[in-house]
């Protein structure tokens, strides 16, 4: 187990030394010199070449990698170029905020979703089945940044039950969840947020749970004479690695893909901090966010792998 | 892959008569069971329909999607001639829709295609030469696999400062890695069986068995793959629109008209949501009829 591990690890080095590549890539793909911007409009040649050994981008692009890494390794991110502070701080604190839409979406669509598919897969084929998966593939193709402006049609301007948009009026600096008044903002990015985890995940697990149904141990489990609950308890558990293999993706993608989301209801989290950033032309908040999301993404892919490992001990010796 | 016709009841006389002398071919079977669909058959029609009606659009729609008006901003559904309302400019909703359909099946169909034609091409070279080679294709792959697929578009189309060449080149960028590592799957599997061994020994050089017993096995897996995929990437596509990273104004587009509209929505709330409701529609039609295929050419995955 140990030897998984320590191998499991090593082999997410390269992966992330990878990620940051392509993340410090970004500043050079995009259109125009990356000086654009501090560059006055009417810099002369000698200003360029000076601006241009300050900050480095005299050298060449390797070397100017290194120093980058080396930058972000000591959590040296830059500086926003629209708000002037320190792009750690950005990412820190919207990450506080998409962290906060996280710890509702994730419990509530990983369950919903694996209850559904769990229930769809142990009865192919019924009527359960069918609205099962009738309801995942309206999650699986639904624009959730569509869902989520009808959500703010119905619940905020007809029936004016709850915010539209915004975090609660003192901000994401006194956000107590446990009261309503703030609590309430909550409810619709949350909702919308977990529609789609929702239907892929009751999509997997529903496929998964067949699969393992059609296994022959199965019908030996029932040969043997177990009650059909216990052979639902084994199903169950042997369908167990494949789903949280999507939920680790899933995970992932309610940290960073719900940049959507966060700009229709503008919450203040990580991915309204990109999109802000688009409309900016801010590459250095852009690059930061991205290779900080990214980064998260290859922990929870291991700590997944990990965890399948503990489920599934077949795993660790292929 | 049952060539048989098992799936068909034996009611009628003259099969009850002579069953077994009943063989159906591969595709024969496919379209069988196709026919006999009518979910995928309902929602195919429903895809024909989107398609043909952006392809045809200047003959479709009934007015001009770019011509403004400043007497008719943000009215409702069947306000004198224009049957889905008109947007926030005065412009008649449902030939914008028409016409948003082109760029939006554009820019959900093209990435796709290309990944699967690049994708697939290094997945077959990586998992039929195998060791090195396919180390190296896969792990930069990996690479890739590391951002969540929205983030990774968003990055780069953001980066590249948006328009519709370079959402479609992000998008492609997204869907390239499990495209190849759904090819590299199939090849890995097929280089294995023994009548790829018999082929060799035949003295059947690489290009050979490649074009005549891996492909046939790989196309399959990556057909029903990229198809799946079209619906992701035209919600992917609309969100980019949606982000100011597609398509510029006045160009229509589901995504970017969603967004323009968002401001209206005190205003017509159903017209607004006009957009979205056609992405959606869109979207889960392409959704089953990859479903109903998958079934129907039983490939699994």
């Amino acid at each position: 187990m140990i030897f998984y591990i320590l191998r499991r690890i090593l082999y997410a080095i390269p992966i992330a030394f990878g990620v940051s590549v392509v993340c410090f890539s970004l500043v050079y793909i995009a259109p125009g010199d990356p000086l654009q911007t501090v560059m006055p409009p009417d810099a002369t040649a000698e200003t360029i070449e000076i601006v241009k050994h300050a900050y480095g981008f005299d050298k060449p692009i390797p070397i100017q990698y290194l120093i980058w890494l080396g930058h972000v390794l000591t959590g040296n991110f830059g500086m926003s170029i629209s708000t002037r502070r320190p792009v750690i701080l950005e990412v820190t604190d919207a990450l506080a905020n998409t962290s906060l839409l996280a710890l509702f979406a994730v419990p509530l669509s990983f369950s919903i979703g694996y209850a559904m598919g769990a229930i769809a897969g142990c009865f192919p084929g019924r009527w359960l089945d069918r609205l099962v998966t009738g309801t995942a593939v309206v999650g699986v193709s639904l624009p959730n940044y569509w869902l989520g402006i009808v959500l703010v049609v119905f619940f905020a301007v007809q029936l004016a039950l709850l915010p539209a948009t915004g975090m609660g009026p003192s901000g994401s600096t006194n956000f107590h969840i446990l009261e309503w008044s703030c609590a309430k903002y909550l409810v619709l990015p949350v909702f919308t947020l977990a529609m789609i985890p929702i239907g892929i995940l009751a999509r997997t697990t529903r496929a998964a749970v067949a699969e393992v149904r059609s296994q022959d141990f199965v019908q030996t489990l029932r040969a043997k004479g177990l009650s059909e609950w216990a052979v639902i308890r084994h199903v169950l558990k042997n369908s167990l690695p494949q789903v949280m293999a999507v939920m680790g993706l899933q995970f992932g993608y309610l940290l960073g893909g719900s940049i959507l989301v966060e700009t229709v209801f503008t919450w203040p989290g990580s991915g309204f901090l990109l999109s802000k950033a688009i409309i900016n032309r801010d590459v250095p908040v852009l690059q930061g966010t991205i290779l900080t999301l990214s980064l998260i993404f290859v922990a929870t892919n291991l700590v997944v792998d990990l965890l399948q490992s503990l489920v599934d001990p077949r795993i660790r010796r292929a | 892959m049952s060539d048989i016709a098992l799936d068909k009841p034996l009611d009628s006389f003259d099969q009850q008569v002579a069953p077994a002398t009943l063989v159906r071919g591969y595709w024969q079977s496919v379209f069988y069971r196709l026919r006999h669909d009518p979910v995928t058959l309902f929602f195919a029609a429903i895809v024909m329909l989107i398609v043909l009606a952006a392809i045809f659009a200047p003959l479709v729609a009934p007015f001009d999607p770019y011509k403004e008006s400043v007497i008719s901003r943000l009215k409702p559904f069947g306000w004198k001639d224009y049957l889905l309302g008109s947007d926030e400019l005065g412009r008649d909703m449902l030939s914008r829709l028409i016409y948003g359909g082109r760029v939006s099946l554009l820019m959900g169909i093209v990435p796709v295609l290309i990944a699967s034609l690049v994708g697939g091409l290094l997945g077959v070279v990586g998992g039929f030469v195998g060791g090195r080679v396919n180390t190296v294709i896969m792990r930069a792959m990996d690479v890739f696999y590391a951002f969540p697929s929205v983030l990774l578009a968003v990055a780069v189309a953001g980066a590249m400062g948006g328009g519709m060449g370079n959402g479609m080149l992000a998008l492609t960028l997204v869907f390239i890695p499990p495209m190849c590592r759904v090819a590299e799957t199939a090849t890995t599997q097929v280089r294995a069986l023994d009548y790829i061994e018999a082929a060799r020994a035949t003295g059947a050089g690489t290009i050979l068995v490649i074009r005549y017993h891996v492909l046939g096995n790989v196309l399959g897996p990556v057909f029903i793959y990229a198809s799946s995929l079209v619906s992701v990437s035209i919600l992917l596509a609309s969100g980019l629109s949606f982000l100011g990273l597609g398509v510029r104004p006045p160009t229509a587009d589901w995504g970017l008209m969603l967004s323009t509209l968002r401001q209206s929505i005190y205003v017509v709330p159903f017209v607004c949501a006009l957009p979205g409701a056609a992405i959606f529609v869109t979207s889960i039609s392409f959704n089953l009829v990859s479903d109903g295929l998958r079934a129907a050419m039983d490939v699994r995955m």
